[in-house]
């Protein structure tokens, strides 16, 4: 089915920064209760010049197959990003990394990652 | 179609007949039958429910109990030929039957009229963590008000609630015991007459509230003989509309309590001081009902009376006995709740490996399968158990073996895409 294309099982079954780090800068958790889904984010920061990036990201947890697809490439993506574009990312940047097309029900799962990875970083 | 026949007692209708009445059941999505598999989480409608609705829009559109006119005579002969038919579906009195929304607010509003001046803060509440949420949660959060004790009967490892338990839960101080007739995850169907009985042999005063939610809708259910003191369900788990469901409460008891919300109907006379309030169980319905959900949900307990109740579990029984068997063929698959067909509804919640639920269901989707996934409603029984959240098969009158079919083969796919 459209959903699950190869590139969303092969992330689901294999996913990429899947761990902790020890003692992280920046670390957030969330869950998703309606379906279970939960997913910590462990970030570490460096200074280059004026920008703060995306040192080391490793994420923990258990959701479905679209949730950890979902953090799989979104830790990849944002490995020696910005902080301040990450801070402002909006769904659609999940939706194309996905590049699947999602049901109602399923866009929390999509984005449960983002929104932990942006509450991470905003250090509440 | 395979046609399998209700194989006791009257009438005998037969499963092709039955989802003949159910008009949704010749829909097709993208070319496919639907499989139908959630009717926990609400029932499919027959057409003689969808005809009582639309008859009341089309014909006796009117408010009850105010008009004078042959509408409103004929909409409130309607209403309360409704309450006759819940009624008689249950074994109760017309008058013990109140009107709500829901099974939820059936038991909230038991909740917010007989705890205060019953139980105070030395007291106990006992209820079990095999619970819906609405069977939970008020007392939960009243227990927090008030300071009672809430104590949890726990199931034992078949998810059956094991009723010598009730000798260290039950003491003099334990006002209330309230359990569901028909779990909703595990599918186990206490014995709510043994369980009475016991716990008023423990403590005659306690008073005993019954979530028959799953119940109503699924086996005979006779008030008298379970000897409980309030039962609540929902008419749109019982092929009746949403939005309407039943509190029954024993008469003495329903004359005695205070009337929950104030408003229209529910008085007799006002007077800018003071106010009498209408009869029993008007008093509990103020402001203008849900009539056309009231005519309708009458409908469906008169359809569910003419299939006859035990017909309709004797079905329940051996679809999900059938789909037992099934689903236990498929490897990796775990399958909560008793395992006697005996003393399970019509429910199935499994897990399929470290496959996550609501991946099994959109891909059971794509067959137009319909199945639930989540915690139903039952956070704490799954917290209880230690797993995440479980898939759902629920099976009703309608149900088929071509519809567990269409589950297995649909499971055979998941299985082959996730490689569980």
């Amino acid at each position: 089915m459209d959903m699950y294309r190869q590139e969303i099982l092969d992330h689901f079954r294999h996913p990429h920064n899947f761990g902790t780090i020890d003692h992280a800068a920046c670390t957030a958790a969330l869950s998703n209760t309606s379906c279970g889904d939960r997913i910590q984010m462990d970030v570490n920061i460096k200074k280059v010049g004026e920008k703060e990036i995306v040192d080391s990201i490793r994420f923990s947890g258990v959701g479905c197959a679209i949730s950890i697809a979902s953090a799989s490439l979104l830790t990849d993506a944002v490995v020696g990003k910005d902080r301040s574009w990450i801070e402002s990312l909006q769904p659609e940047f999940i939706y194309d990394l996905l590049g699947t097309p999602l049901t109602p029900s399923r866009i929390k799962c999509a984005l449960l990652s983002l929104e932990v990875l942006q509450k991470s970083l905003s250090g509440k | 179609m395979r046609a399998i026949l209700l194989y006791t007692g009257m009438p005998m209708k037969d499963i092709y007949t039955i989802r003949n009445d159910f008009p949704i059941l010749r829909r097709t999505i993208n070319g496919k039958r639907i499989v139908y598999l959630d009717s926990t989480a609400t029932s499919l409608k027959p057409q003689p429910v969808i005809d009582a609705v639309s008859s009341y829009y089309t014909h006796h559109t009117a408010n009850v109990f105010r008009g004078i006119y042959t509408m409103s005579e004929e909409a409130t002969a309607l209403y309360e030929q409704s309450r006759s038919a819940v009624a008689h579906l249950i074994g109760a009195k017309p008058s013990e039957i109140v009107f709500t929304r829901n099974t939820s607010e059936s038991l909230n509003l038991f909740a917010y009229i007989w705890l205060a001046g019953h139980v105070s803060r030395d007291d106990r509440v006992v209820t079990t963590i095999m619970e819906h949420h609405s069977n939970f949660v008020p007392w939960q959060q009243f227990a927090k008000k008030i300071g009672y004790e809430l104590a949890i009967w726990y199931t034992d490892e078949n998810g059956c609630l094991d009723e010598g338990k009730l000798d260290t839960l039950i003491t003099k101080k334990t006002k209330l015991l309230t359990f569901t007739a028909a779990s909703n995850v595990l599918g186990t169907i206490p014995d709510v007459a043994s369980i009475v009985k016991r716990a008023r042999e423990i403590n005659p005063a306690i008073c005993i509230c019954v979530d028959a939610a799953q119940a109503v809708p699924h086996m005979p259910v006779d008030v008298t003989l379970w000897g409980a003191d309030v039962v609540a369900f929902s008419g749109h788990k019982m092929l009746g509309p949403s939005g309407v469901g039943a509190l029954w409460a024993k008469e003495t008891l329903l004359n005695d309590l205070p009337p929950f919300l104030f408003g229209g109907d529910m008085i007799r006379e006002v007077h800018e001081t003071e106010t009498v309030f209408n009869d029993i169980p008007h008093k509990f319905e103020a402001g203008t009902p849900n009539i056309e959900g009231v005519i309708g949900f009458g409908a469906a307990a008169s359809y569910l009376s003419a299939l006859g109740m035990q017909d309709v579990r004797n079905h329940e029984e051996s679809i999900v006995s059938y789909a037992l068997s099934q689903l236990g063929k498929i490897s990796g698959v775990s399958i909560y709740g008793p395992k006697d067909p005996a003393i399970r509804g019509g429910v199935i919640a499994f897990r399929m490996g470290r496959v996550h639920p609501h991946d099994i269901a959109q891909v059971l989707d794509e067959d137009n399968v319909c199945i639930r996934v989540g915690y139903h409603c039952a956070m704490p029984l799954h917290e209880y158990m230690g797993i995440g959240p479980t898939a759902r098969a629920s099976f009703y009158v309608y149900s088929d073996r071509d519809d567990v079919d269409a589950l297995i083969e649909s499971l055979k796919k998941v299985k082959k895409m996730f490689g569980a």
